[in-house]
């Protein structure tokens, strides 16, 4: 299991993204929060809670259709973007992301986090 | 006037509130006095509204009369209330098989089969499907309808407009696309596992409420409401939008398809499975 310090560490880089207003780790089961790197104003229970819950259940979907679980999710919204990445242990990398923000750049950092937070 | 007719009609005028309708209906449909038949029917469904016998007898009688999109309606309207009912699953195959979609009417025979593994003519409407459409796809010519056989309805006239009960029907890529209502039922099309299974209805039950879901989501997060919804699988890569308030598509295509060209063929699903809700509904 990675530590904390490396935790945050992979979540404070994907917070330095253009665009990024937070990012966050948190259980995909219960929307605990085990680390995160917030701007002031971005509620991160609520991202926890929200995306793991969607996160999980996009992950049945995909499996339903017989498909292998999602590595990478975007919710897209009029002002901006949720972007959840699967991690072993039952975690989900999630960040809050504006309009206008590097998607594709937070993409890439977030997978690679994700990768290394076995 | 038949003698069993007459006693039924007698029956249902002494007891307006009993379901005297379907057995008059039935003997009506069965001496072709259709225009009679739906009249009872209708009057009958006035009453019980959430009786799935009804609305398959309805889309039976609606069937022998040629109107096609009318009895598609009943049969949905039926399968709404009882999902597994075979009659209309296999009511609705015969609509998909008489339109040329083959692969919806498949779907809806083997849900009948599920249904009810014993019954024969099922099976046999199955086998009869699949080779019909496997010659069909061999034939350069305009294929001959098929043989309504393995189906209990009578065979309406040939259908020349487009399918109006399939949304995607003459969209260019119209596969592996599925519309689901906010309980997680299929609306239409059809998605296929890679070992080719359907597994439309599984998926439909796992997205009931998603929008709801990304909706409070999105707004407790200040970022306003949500538009799509893409999921990068290995394997896969899956684009949810939502047609309406009330409805989730969603599309699957191959990962070698960039997400953005599988968000635009979700794009352009929505829209033709709006203007079908509009039509439908």
């Amino acid at each position: 299991m990675t530590d904390a310090q490396t935790v945050l560490d992979r979540v404070t880089r994907v917070t330095r993204v253009p665009g990024v207003r937070g990012a966050l780790v948190a259980s995909a089961l219960d929307g605990l929060v085990v680390a995160e790197q917030l701007m002031d104003g971005v509620d991160g229970r609520a991202a926890a809670a929200l995306a793991g819950s969607l996160v999980g259940r996009l992950v049945r979907t995909a499996e339903g259709a017989g498909r292998q679980a999602p590595a990478f999710v975007q919710l897209r919204a009029e002002r901006g973007s949720i972007l959840a990445a699967p991690c072993p242990d039952d975690l989900v990398l999630i960040a809050v992301v504006g309009p206008d923000a590097n998607v594709g750049l937070a993409r890439l950092e977030m997978l690679d986090a994700a990768s290394r937070l076995a | 006037m038949s003698d069993d007719i007459r006693t039924l009609t007698t029956r249902l005028a002494e007891e307006p509130t009993s379901l005297a309708f379907l057995e008059l209906a039935e003997a009506l449909r069965h001496r072709g006095q259709l225009d009679a038949a739906r009249k009872v029917a209708r009057g009958g469904l006035s009453r019980y509204p959430g009786l799935a016998d009804a609305h398959d007898l309805l889309a039976r009688i609606l069937s022998d009369q040629g109107d096609l999109a009318g009895a598609f309606d009943a049969w949905a309207d039926a399968l709404r209330l009882d999902p597994m009912r075979t009659g209309s699953l296999k009511g609705i195959a015969f609509l998909y098989f008489r339109a040329g979609d083959a692969v919806a009417a498949i779907d809806h025979l083997q849900r009948a089969a599920e249904a009810d593994p014993d019954d024969e003519s099922i099976a046999q409407a199955l086998a009869r499907v699949r080779r019909e459409s496997r010659a069909m796809a061999h034939r350069t010519a305009p294929a001959p309808a098929p043989d309504p056989e393995p189906v209990t309805v009578a065979e309406p006239p040939p259908v020349e407009q487009p399918d109006p009960s399939s949304p995607f029907a003459e969209l260019e890529g119209g596969h592996a696309l599925v519309l689901v209502d906010a309980n997680g039922l299929r609306l239409a099309g059809s998605l296929p596992a890679p070992d080719g299974d359907e597994t439309g209805d599984r998926v439909a039950a796992q997205l009931a409420g998603v929008s709801r879901e990304a909706a409070r989501a999105t707004r407790l997060l200040g970022l306003g409401t949500w538009q799509s919804i893409t999921v990068e699988s290995p394997d896969a890569h899956f684009v949810l939008v939502r047609p309406t308030g009330e409805t989730v598509l969603l599309a699957a295509r191959e990962p070698s398809l960039p997400m953005a060209r599988v968000a635009l063929v979700a794009e352009r699903a929505a829209r033709a499975a709006k203007s079908w809700l509009e039509r439908v509904q």
